[in-house]
């Protein structure tokens, strides 16, 4: 990957994610105030002690910000990475396998995708105990289906070519066709899918928060946050609208550096043919 | 009077984007001149990269995907076309010149019919009335000897055959009455059964209406037969300039007398031999889906020698060869390697089995792992099959790249940094690094220009003599089979229709399939065409 | 190569071959019959098969065991799962979707006002957003790379980035709070008039709009570029036809089929937009029911309106396969 021909809005990308990186890994270091600590009067406006004001129950808002930004990232970084680990995993085998178990994962997966994802997680969050590792399965598996599907496209794209036959003809196994001829020309798609996934996974998180069926109060999350604070906008208190511009920052500036990814492979595949 | 088309000096760029490094321009074409009169043709022939298609469509002021026209002049009439305005060109395009595709599949609006398609330029040129359009169209299917003249214009693209498109697509030119109109390689994608039916379409319809015509392609044979007039070119320049006759018969560039000569090989044919390394009997194999492809196909390959098997698309060729890899195990028959029955279907075979029969792919782009270096590709079969590491391995792949005329300078380049040739290279040294008995080439040559072709059939035949190696070589190119099979097996519709040593096959009596494939093969010979022609009209009025 | 059967009109092929326009449809008809009836095996089936129970939930720390199998026996969830089912299947087949477990009322009676007020919301946004998405799709087409391009390429793509309660609460904060133009909380009710009714859902439309349009619009803009750059168009232009007799005729025609994807995509898009904005909104429609039956576990109210959100989705992926179908030509006029 060259960095250098990145062009400006794939640098602001990269430096808004590295930004929300630092604070969810120094969050305790970073922040002003503890995450649950009460320091004031609720509803702060912004200036003073309080850079961005206090919350709906008198807490450093900003503190919480950085807060969540661990929470927030922490749950979508695990999710999406376990979505891609179940999706590539299932993918690659129906590929591999081909015939009736590609036939069973592909019908079940368009089962699965046959219902929206936000509905499917309503009514399985209406059974399940609240718990983060539960809400980050399922959010795990919903997303699996996505990279399942783009996985095995992919997968199959690259199966085809003769170069994959030509392993096999010379007699080499499963493992070594995988990993060695098919995944090393799936991953700079893969990649740029992560990233889609990424971004998609933080808003997804973000309305389950909203909407109260994702990570439970008091630990600070970024779509909580705007729950939390909702009331307050009737009052023309902003409180609500920081957590969400931050998610739509984060994922505006995941969507910048996916851009230029999905570019940077197009254009290697789309050589152009000379007349 | 000024000639009907008068190219000077042209100078066509385009802006590369090679990928990881900055883009820059390049010159396609620079320096190219020439005239064509009223009533006449003139073939542009090259290989690829030799910008033909880019200047033909210049006739037309087009740059296809950002390709610029940055300099000379491109007269029609005595009126620099380059210089008109988008209206201008507009008026010229699809009613003074007008264009043939090489894929007509592709170059026809699939969402509407073949008639709407073919009249639509002459009606929104005003050139006829729509009635007077369609009855043209008519006539002209009817000169281009369609089916049905009166209503095949009512059918859709994909209700008829891929020859039957590329004389509608000449239809469609023809119909507004042009002046000039850009053949731009019409039957390359077509077998060369089919190939010499609607060359001989576009030939009578020229003459009949006495248009004049751009013919780019880069196979001389053809272009011999319908041009009056050839360029050559060469990465966009000019090499050769004159009469069918001066290039076919006396070329003067070195380089066009080596495409002269390029198919007049003819290698000396092994002696017969009774001991077989490769037998296949009656076998018959179908698709998963149920679809039988071969039918009770029997063949020999005898050790060291070479067995082509000649067929058009959909012959079954490529089927048999992904039987004999146990790719697609028969349905019935049997297949014996070196005396001992071979295994069918792939998985079964044995590490010794996958390594005595090995293959090369057609497409030499495709059959190499674009992340993996000319090391890893040659080295992997060293490793697999005979267990090589570090030094022994290296010094055996530099063994091997000297063997395919390459050298070791070679080991550390990824597939995309070589040339089309280069990459077919690696594949036969990857090949023999697993020191086969038998290996199956299925058309290695047939998406390489002439030359570079010539030279990998070069090498495979150089190779054999020293290694003793048999091959099946998968062709539909009867030149190639003159080139390297001491045996031949031509066929059909998934049957094998004729077999047997060359000089056999290859000699009358024919049956009736295996004259029509020879007689089809275009020669280097101005004439050909018309003779072929001849003779046909003369055998049907015979019957 | 170009390699293609024979063409063939023996009168002895089926039906099948003789009409494969209509075969599709009928084939992709039944699939979306067996799709939605897997649903409701998921939807009801997987869902009991999870752990989790609603009469723990209900009776918080008060759960005696002995309270808990009397809750159990009066919801019925105390008889084996099939016959719940199936019981269930029937009720839904003849629009019966059993009683509230939160308020023990008919679940029917109270979506059927809620399921109208969500389609009437989305029905105006979707009449928004779509000619505005395929308008401006083309319009980026028409200035492809050049100025306009980019700044809708920029805009949308920081567009479907943004969280749809996000642009609910920003709209709020602009046009409510600040100005007040427009009325906030989003109620409707009974007896309202249709212009009344039109006011109250204009911030939650607009979002819908704001939040569906972007993707769309990117959508339709990859469609038509990819037909614009077809060999036939350079065919069409190397006729010298206009520009727009070339988008009308020859490239229209087979952008339709994947723009109306682009569309069937994005509305059921709108299913899952509809659920946050209401909730954002404060608007009575099936989402905000449905997440408020989420939240207290009120399964007969949630496995209802999951199934009937997963209903619509697949008959709009439906309705759209079908479309594309009959604008296949190869189907519409077989060899």
């Amino acid at each position: 990957m060259n960095l250098r021909q990145a062009p400006l809005s794939a640098w602001i990308g990269m430096a808004g994610v590295a930004l929300a990186l630092i604070c969810a890994v120094f969050a305790p270091w970073i922040a002003p105030y503890g995450e649950g600590e009460i320091v004031g009067d609720i509803w702060l406006p912004m200036g003073g002690d309080y850079w961005l004001g206090t919350d709906n129950l008198g807490r450093d808002l900003l503190s919480r910000m950085i807060y969540g930004a661990r929470t927030t990232i922490l749950v979508s970084l695990t999710a999406t990475v376990l979505s891609f680990a179940i999706g590539m995993f299932l993918s690659f085998m129906a590929v591999v396998r081909g015939g009736g178990v590609d036939q069973a994962l592909s019908r079940l997966n368009d089962l699965m995708m046959a219902v929206p994802t936000l509905i499917f997680a309503l009514v399985v969050l209406a059974v399940l105990p609240q718990e983060t590792w539960i809400l980050i399965l399922v959010m795990a598996v919903l997303d699996s289906t996505r990279v399942f599907r783009i996985g095995r496209a992919v997968a199959l794209d690259v199966a085809v070519m003769d170069f994959v036959e030509a392993a096999r003809l010379r007699g080499e196994g499963k493992l070594w066709i995988v990993f060695r001829e098919i995944l090393p020309n799936t991953l700079s798609t893969l990649l740029a899918e992560f990233g889609l996934r990424f971004a998609f996974a933080i808003l997804f998180l973000s309305t389950l928060s909203f909407l109260g069926l994702g990570i439970q109060p008091p630990t600070a999350d970024w779509g909580g946050m705007v729950k939390d604070n909702k009331e307050g906008i009737i009052f023309g208190v902003s409180a609500s609208l920081i957590p969400g511009a931050a998610i739509a920052l984060l994922a505006i500036c995941i969507n910048l550096v996916v851009d230029w990814l999905m570019k940077r492979t197009s254009s290697i595949k789309g050589g152009r043919d000379d007349a | 009077m000024p000639e009907l088309l008068s190219v000077r000096n042209l100078r066509i760029e385009a802006t590369a984007y090679p990928p990881g490094e900055a883009p820059r321009d390049v010159t396609l074409v620079e320096g190219v001149s020439f005239d064509l009169e009223k009533g006449r043709v003139l073939g542009l022939i090259g290989e690829s990269g030799a910008g033909k298609s880019t200047i033909g469509l210049a006739a037309l002021a087009y740059g296809r995907g950002g390709v610029r026209i940055t300099g000379g002049e491109v007269l029609l009439n005595g009126a620099d076309i380059l210089k008109l305005g988008r209206n201008g060109v507009r008026e010229i395009r699809g009613s003074k010149v007008c264009y043939v595709a090489q894929s007509a599949a592709a170059a026809f609006n699939p969402a509407l019919r073949l008639g709407e398609q073919v009249i639509e330029a002459t009606l929104q040129h005003g050139i006829m009335s729509r009635a007077e359009a369609e009855e043209r169209a008519i006539y002209l299917f009817r000169v281009l000897g369609l089916p049905d003249p009166e209503t095949f214009g009512r059918r859709f693209p994909h209700q008829v055959s891929g020859g039957q498109l590329q004389r509608a697509m000449t239809a469609m030119a023809l119909c507004p009455n042009p002046e000039l109109i850009v053949f731009d390689e019409p039957t390359t994608a077509l077998d060369v059964t089919t190939q010499i039916d609607v060359l001989a379409a576009i030939k009578h319809a020229i003459e009949q209406t006495k248009t004049a015509a751009l013919y780019i392609t880069h196979d001389l044979a053809v272009v011999a037969q319908v041009s009056d007039d050839i360029m050559v070119l060469r990465q966009g320049r000019t090499v050769e300039y004159g009469s069918v006759r001066q290039i076919i018969e006396a070329p003067r560039a070195e380089y066009t007398r080596a495409l002269v000569n390029v198919r007049k090989r003819n290698r000396e044919q092994a002696a017969e031999q009774s001991g077989s390394l490769l037998k296949v009997e009656n076998v018959s194999a179908r698709y998963p889906n149920g679809l039988n492809v071969l039918h009770d196909i029997s063949l020999h390959v005898p050790e060291g020698q070479t067995l082509a098997i000649v067929g058009e698309s959909g012959s079954g060729k490529s089927t048999l060869a992904r039987v004999i890899t146990g790719l697609l195990p028969p349905s019935e028959g049997h297949i014996t390697f070196a005396g001992q029955p071979l295994t069918p279907a792939l998985r079964n075979r044995s590490k010794d089995e996958l390594r005595r029969i090995q293959l090369i792919h057609q497409m030499a782009d495709t059959a190499m792992n674009p992340r993996q270096t000319v090391r890893e590709i040659i080295g992997r079969p060293l490793t697999f099959y005979f267990g090589l590491r570090g030094a022994a391995k290296d010094a055996r792949i530099r063994e091997l790249l000297d063997q395919i005329e390459m050298g070791g300078g070679f080991m550390d380049r990824y597939p995309a940094e070589l040339s089309g040739g280069q990459k077919q290279r690696v594949a036969i040294a990857r090949a023999l690094a697993a020191k086969p008995e038998l290996i199956l080439c299925d058309e290695p040559t047939s998406a390489l220009d002439p030359l570079v072709a010539q030279g990998i059939l070069d090498l495979l035949v150089r190779l054999q003599e020293e290694t003793a190696v048999s091959y099946v070589f998968i062709t539909h190119d009867i030149d190639i089979v003159r080139a390297i099979a001491d045996s031949v097996a031509v066929m059909h519709q998934g049957r094998v229709v004729r077999s047997g040593p060359r000089s056999k096959v290859l000699s009358p009596p024919f049956d009736d399939y295996t004259d029509l494939l020879l007689k089809s093969v275009p020669e280097m010979e101005v004439g050909w065409l018309e003779r072929v022609l001849e003779t046909r009209r003369m055998e049907s009025v015979g019957h | 190569m170009i390699h293609a059967p024979k063409v063939s009109f023996r009168p002895g092929r089926k039906l099948t071959q003789r009409f494969p326009l209509l075969w599709t449809i009928v084939q992709r008809l039944l699939l979306s019959i067996v799709l939605l009836f897997a649903v409701s095996i998921v939807i009801f089936g997987g869902v009991e098969a999870l752990p989790g129970d609603f009469a723990t939930t209900y009776l918080g720390q008060s759960a005696t065991p002995q309270a808990i199998a009397n809750i159990r026996a009066e919801l019925g969830i105390d008889r084996p799962i099939t016959t719940r089912y199936f019981q269930w299947l029937g009720g839904v087949l003849t629009g019966d979707f059993g009683m509230s477990w939160a308020n023990r009322n008919s679940v029917t009676e109270q979506i059927a006002q809620r399921l109208g007020n969500s389609l009437f919301l989305a029905f105006f946004a979707a009449i928004i957003s779509v000619p505005l998405a395929v308008g401006l799709g083309m319009v980026a087409v028409l200035f492809r790379n050049r100025l306009p391009d980019r700044i809708i390429n920029v805009a949308s793509l920081a567009a479907i980035s943004l969280p749809e309660f996000f642009v609910g609460y920003l709209l709020i904060m602009w046009f409510s709070v600040q100005t007040g133009i427009a009325v906030f909380p989003a109620t409707v009710y009974e007896g309202m008039s249709f212009l009344d009714r039109l006011s109250a859902i204009a911030l939650p439309t607009a979002t819908l709009v704001l939040v569906v349009l972007a993707h769309m619009m990117r959508m339709t803009r990859a469609a038509i570029i990819n037909v614009m750059s077809s060999p036939y168009i350079e065919t069409a232009e190397l006729k010298g036809l206009g520009g727009l007799r070339i988008i009308a005729k020859h490239a229209a025609p087979n952008a339709l089929a994947p723009v109306i994807n682009v569309v069937a995509l994005n509305l059921a898009y709108l299913i899952v937009g509809v659920v946050v904005v209401e909730v954002v909104f404060v608007y009575p429609g099936m989402g905000q029911y449905m997440v408020d039956a989420v939240s207290v576990r009120d399964m007969p109210v949630v496995q209802a309106c999951g199934f009937i959100f997963a209903a619509i989705y697949i008959f709009l992926n439906m309705t759209a396969d079908i479309l594309a179908i009959i604008a296949n030509p190869r189907l519409r006029h077989p060899r």
